[in-house]
């Protein structure tokens, strides 16, 4: 397989998974509009253009922290090349660029992602339509991830899909809990507070992970608990350790293909360590935001050894 | 352009009105068709195009970067006696292609017999020095050949233009045979049509017959494209996808140790057969245009140590130029020995101060095209030109007059298109694939009809408005 088409078919997966992960972080942000008042949400707006790194470029533009005007620039801004529009686009360059090591199913559920949300995107979104504009961002991900799981050969076309849903996610989960980091910690005069509990369960459905938590906790939100969850628990999809074990066996995946490790699989190796030996206990008395900052390190490197090893560019 | 006076000759129906035998079982179908289900067909068919990303890229539109060529619904069906005429002509006219390149680039007989004057050579940007000697490997010059074809008779099809260079369009045949298959099914088991789809596997099998000496059992076929920005990029990705092939641009390849390599997730590995779908110009900026980053650097001379095929071989363009094609009847019949089976259309060249002057006096009824251009770019129309139009297009060809070839308003067949208020007649042309190896001349059943779609119009070309067809070639 070429060097340019693993980074295209890396590139694809990972614009994609930023899509969708940016689409729940803008229901967030709107849910909170709904149920709080507009200080909460005008702070919750910022934290999602916290998150996903677009605050300075949102600032250069504009005053305030006003619903429409945030989900728009994230979502279409005219003049923002990172927004979901972009994102969408550079998936489907990148798929292009990759034609050949997509099966047509996956190919074509690349576009007609693209091409829905061209649409729905083409007009300025409404508070009336962001909901459907979301969950339209989200089926159609979804849809081209499920043309691919169901139809895709696996071999290193697919490990390289693979590899950059996963480094997506868990560098966004991770970027979630940087930015709400201070919501999880231990605070005595905050405990048991209804802002508390809103709070948290904003953390949790950020990444869609509210009901599995509720489920598996019999209904009680505990900032521990939660960052125990989103950190360790490997059977939750968006945990960073479910990420690092789908990156792990992906990576071995390449190794047996290719007869052989790299640094990449080095690095993989030494920071999933790290989280195997990490107990929620011992994170948060060494300092969450230490461990969330060194975890996005960590999986930067992975990210620039995976494609400096399988020769993304020349 | 507008059709002349002419009568001109339907494919479906005889002058007086009555089904023509190719398509009588495509028509007994069609009228047993209730008419709100055709038309809700005929704007499904857009749809599956677009999900399928067939679309293609229009130069200095910036406003429509990805258009939908076009496609109507309605075959164009040619019988099995026809095509088999049509075939023993296409492979006469390509066997004297080969040869003929192979002339040009050794000792030029014809140019020495007095057949071919030799100043169509001279200053012809198409025509490489770099190629004088070198016999690329297989001895094939034109690996993949579209010969454009238009009929004006029931026995009249006559060569348009000769595609030596780099031949587009094959991947809408293919594709406007699967949509009416996925579209019409049961059409298909009442008319026998000869199969398109086995074109890739054939094309694979033809490239890798031409590779160098060196190659492995196996030969590692890729094809190069300039990039998805290309207009014929889909094609491109189709092909290399439908043949296993590896799809790969520019940067992707370079020289390592005396062969051409592509960098793979493992390292540089080495391929043996370029299908490149760059023109010569890119091909190696150090011995071509020196800016170019679509080529390889250092892969002519891999090329001429023979350690690499590329398909189509540099300085085929030569044999697309039009005054050289004005030649064709003879260049056939000097290294055929046979008459040609297809004729040419008749053309003046411009160069010779008795056909200039004929072609001065008859500008408002004549078509005339740059001896280098394509595309339909860069031509007159006489019929449909103004007074203005004509005055200007006469003052360059007086200016530099054998830059120019001038035919007449040829009355073209028509095909019926599918049309809201029901079948409709339209112009045609038709674009037949044939495959070169060491091993013979391959032309796949059919190939692409190109269908003007304005009422009138005799201009098919998908940049200015054409659309396609899919073309039956019909079972014995």
């Amino acid at each position: 397989m070429l060097g340019r088409s693993a980074n295209g078919i890396y590139w694809m997966t990972r614009y994609l998974e930023r899509a969708e992960n940016t689409a729940r972080l803008l229901e967030v942000g709107f849910r909170m509009a709904l149920t709080r008042g507009p200080q909460a949400a005008s702070e919750e707006w910022r934290s999602v253009l916290v998150t996903i790194g677009q605050d300075k470029a949102y600032r250069e533009r504009f005053d305030d922290y006003t619903g429409a005007q945030v989900f728009n620039f994230i979502l279409r801004g005219p003049d923002n090349p990172a927004s979901v529009l972009c994102m969408l686009d550079n998936a489907r360059s990148n798929a292009r660029t990759v034609r050949t090591g997509l099966t047509r199913e996956a190919w074509e559920a690349t576009n007609e992602a693209w091409m829905q949300l061209r649409d729905l995107l083409a007009r300025p979104v409404r508070e009336g339509n962001l909901g459907e504009v979301i969950s339209a961002i989200r089926g159609q991900t979804t849809q081209v991830r499920g043309a691919m799981d169901g139809t895709m050969l696996r071999n290193e076309v697919f490990n390289f899909a693979r590899l950059g849903t996963f480094i997506e996610r868990a560098d966004n989960t991770a970027r979630i809990l940087d930015v709400k980091y201070y919501v999880l910690l231990p605070s005595l005069s905050w405990v048991g507070s209804s802002l508390d509990n809103a709070q948290w369960e904003t953390v949790l459905r950020s990444v869609a992970g509210d009901r599995a938590y509720r489920w598996l906790n019999a209904g009680r939100l505990d900032p521990r608990g939660i960052a125990q969850f989103l950190i360790l628990d490997g059977r939750f999809p968006r945990s960073l350790a479910f990420a690092y074990e789908k990156l792990a066996s992906n990576m071995a995946g390449l190794a047996r293909q290719y007869g052989g490790e790299t640094q990449a699989h080095a690095l993989l190796q030494a920071a999933r360590a790290k989280l195997q030996q990490a107990t929620i206990d011992r994170v948060i008395e060494r300092g969450l935001h230490e461990f969330i900052t060194e975890f996005i390190a960590d999986t930067g490197r992975i990210n620039q050894a995976i494609a400096a090893e399988y020769r993304f560019i020349e | 352009m507008q059709s002349g006076s002419r009568a001109q000759y339907d494919e479906m129906l005889d002058p007086g009105g009555a089904v023509r035998p190719a398509y009588e079982g495509f028509r007994n179908w069609y009228d047993a068709q209730d008419a709100t289900w055709l038309k809700r067909q005929d704007s499904e068919a857009e749809r599956f195009f677009r999900r399928t990303g067939i679309t293609f890229n229009v130069y200095g539109d910036d406003a429509a970067e990805e258009r939908l060529i076009p496609f109507d619904m309605i075959p164009r069906i040619i019988t099995a006696n026809e095509w088999r005429k049509l075939s023993r002509g296409i492979e006469q006219r390509v066997r004297a292609l080969n040869a003929f390149l192979h002339d040009l680039y050794h000792r030029q007989e014809i140019v020495r017999s007095g057949r071919l004057p030799e100043r169509l050579l001279r200053n012809n940007d198409a025509f490489l020095p770099q190629m004088a000697g070198f016999t690329p490997p297989g001895d094939v010059y034109t690996h993949v050949v579209g010969i454009d074809l238009v009929r004006t008779g029931p026995d009249e099809f006559m060569v348009l233009e000769d595609n030596a260079r780099t031949p587009s369009g094959v991947s809408y045949m293919l594709e406007n045979r699967e949509t009416m298959m996925a579209m019409f099914p049961e059409l298909f088991s009442r008319v026998a049509v000869r199969p398109v789809s086995d074109y890739p596997r054939r094309l694979a099998r033809s490239l890798a017959a031409c590779a160098p000496s060196c190659a492995s059992q196996r030969p590692v076929v890729a094809v190069l494209t300039p990039g998805i920005y290309n207009s014929a990029y889909f094609e491109h990705a189709f092909l290399a996808d439908q043949m296993g092939a590896e799809l790969v641009e520019g940067s992707d390849l370079r020289v390592v140790d005396g062969r051409i390599a592509m960098r793979t997730t493992t390292g540089y590995r080495p391929v043996d057969v370029i299908y490149r779908r760059v023109d010569d110009e890119y091909l190696d900026p150090l011995s071509f245009n020196k800016d170019s980053a679509l080529g390889v650097a250092g892969i002519m001379d891999v090329y001429r140590a023979g350690k690499v095929t590329i398909a189509n071989a540099p300085g085929t363009g030569i044999a697309d130029d039009k005054a050289i094609y004005s030649f064709m009847p003879e260049i056939v019949e000097f290294y055929t020995g046979e008459k040609p089976i297809l004729n040419n259309v008749p053309t003046w060249r411009c160069s010779e101060p008795d056909a200039l002057a004929y072609v001065l006096d008859n500008l408002h009824e004549l078509v005339v095209k740059e001896v280098h251009g394509s595309g339909g770019y860069g031509m007159l129309i006489g019929p449909t030109s103004s007074k203005g139009e004509i005055a200007r297009f006469a003052k360059k060809l007086r200016a530099r007059p054998e830059n120019y070839i001038a035919q007449p308003t040829l009355s073209l067949s028509t095909v019926p298109i599918f049309t809201k208020a029901g079948l409709a007649p339209r112009h045609v042309d038709l674009r037949p694939f044939v495959l070169v190896s060491p091993g013979g001349i391959d032309i796949t059943p059919g190939g692409l009809t190109r269908v003007a779609l304005k009422k009138g119009s005799l201009v098919v070309n998908s940049s200015q408005g054409g659309g396609t067809k899919d073309s039956w070639v019909l079972e014995d």
